[in-house]
């Protein structure tokens, strides 16, 4: 049977636009990312003081500040649907891979505005010079589906789970580490001054982490989303 | 237009919640279901409805002539229970709405308007949902169900946080769905067993 392209992708609109009209009402995420985004930065601006801090390192820091804010977010997305009993209406007006496209589509737009509020701000702190800022920007994208993607996946299995806690950051650092390694490298050559042949291979390598993230958890949320 | 159960069984944490149960319900022939606390009804329309597996036997939905595969089954279903919450911070219309748009239902904004007339809740449509009382989320959620016209509907517990003219229109409701549509609820109360044609007891 073809696949009917349009009633899909309404379907994925109606869901994305109810989780944002709910989020601009209680701004539960947006509150939760952008302030831990906020108190990372500071701490660790503080803590890294005036030192000449080299680019690698600088790399490092951004994604610790980008994983980290992004992790207090992920979590809610399918959490409130649970918490406040919805979930069962969801499974009974929606398909599966829609609520989850629609769902990821959210987390990446929340991940966006961060990054949007977090980069320039960090860069401001300590006052560096970005060598290559268009493939800043398209590590940032393609860090951005790969963490989005993964919060996603981890966010419904956290919230079907009896015993919640702080499941969400440990399960969620196997699947984080390498969108967080490949980033940073990525990330590094954009702070050099250095030839930037070495960036194809790190783009690559995101690109196709992506992919596959992107197509196991399309095939896997339906499993765990009906169990 | 036929609902078909089987040999449902389910056991939660090796013990037995449901056991062996079959029956079948059309048109003009609506079903109850009956048992004491904790027997197991919501779960039993829980695995109607599909939202959760049986251990041992099925559901069949049959729909002009043919069986309906399991991902077509949730289009035709509308189920009320106290376990399906509607959208806190969405007004009561934004949340028809999201269900009207799900259900691809033509001339929603007509439709929802109609409803919410018949069930006195017009005033109310561009207020908040968390804005409601109890009594007037039940019946939201008997608009939510009702909607897109399911073939199949499912009611756990009808009279759930209404009063007397909530109750008065739920059995209005019954009483015209179970003529041309599957009608199936979870109750325990007399009054609500005169609407249906056949009582199910679930025991363990």
């Amino acid at each position: 049977m073809p696949m009917r392209w349009w009633p899909l992708l309404n379907e994925i609109w109606v869901l994305f636009r109810k989780d944002l009209l709910q989020e601009l009402r209680s701004k539960a995420a947006l509150n939760a990312i952008f302030l831990f985004a906020l108190v990372t930065l500071t701490a660790v601006s503080y803590s890294i003081g005036s030192f000449n801090v080299a680019p690698d390192m600088l790399a490092a820091l951004l994604w610790i500040v980008i994983v980290f804010s992004g992790l207090s977010a992920f979590a809610h997305i399918f959490l409130k649907e649970e918490e406040a009993q919805t979930a069962d209406t969801l499974k009974l007006i929606a398909r599966p891979t829609t609520i989850f496209l629609a769902k990821w589509a959210f987390n990446v737009l929340l991940l966006t505005l961060m990054l949007l509020f977090t980069v320039p701000l960090f860069i401001g702190a300590f006052n560096f010079t970005v060598y290559h800022p268009g493939l800043l920007i398209l590590t940032l994208l393609l860090g951005d589906i790969g963490l989005a993607t993964a919060g996603t996946i981890i966010a419904v299995l956290i919230a079907r789970a009896a015993r919640r806690g702080a499941l969400f950051s440990v399960l969620s650092f196997p699947v984080l580490l390498p969108v967080m390694i490949i980033a940073i490298s990525a990330t590094k050559i954009a702070f050099r001054a250095d030839p930037t042949d070495l960036f194809i291979s790190e783009i690559t390598a995101m690109l196709s982490f992506d992919i596959v993230l992107l197509t196991a958890s399309l095939l896997l949320f339906e499993f765990i989303w009906n169990d | 237009m036929l609902l078909e159960t089987q040999h449902i069984s389910k056991r939660y944490n090796r013990k037995s919640i449901l056991k062996d149960i079959s029956f079948t319900a059309r048109p003009g022939h609506a079903v109850a279901l009956t048992g004491f606390n904790g027997s197991g009804k919501t779960t039993l329309i829980k695995i109607l409805t599909h939202i959760i597996r049986p251990d041992e036997g099925g559901v069949r939905y049959h729909l002009s002539g043919t069986i309906l595969r399991t991902e077509e089954v949730k289009q035709h279903i509308g189920l009320v229970g106290p376990y399906l919450q509607l959208y806190q911070e969405l007004t009561a219309f934004e949340n028809l709405q999201f269900a009207a748009r799900l259900r691809q239902v033509p001339h929603a904004e007509k439709r929802i308007g109609e409803l919410a007339e018949e069930v006195g809740l017009s005033a109310h449509l561009n207020k908040r949902v968390h804005a409601f009382s109890s009594g007037m989320q039940q019946r939201l959620k008997y608009l939510f169900a009702i909607l897109s016209k399911p073939e199949f509907l499912f009611i756990d517990e009808p009279r759930s946080n209404l009063d007397s003219a909530g109750v008065a229109w739920v059995y209005h409701l019954l009483e015209k769905y179970k003529q041309d549509r599957v009608v199936v609820f979870a109750t325990n109360d007399e009054q609500d067993l005169t609407y249906a044609d056949e009582v199910v007891a679930v025991a363990k």
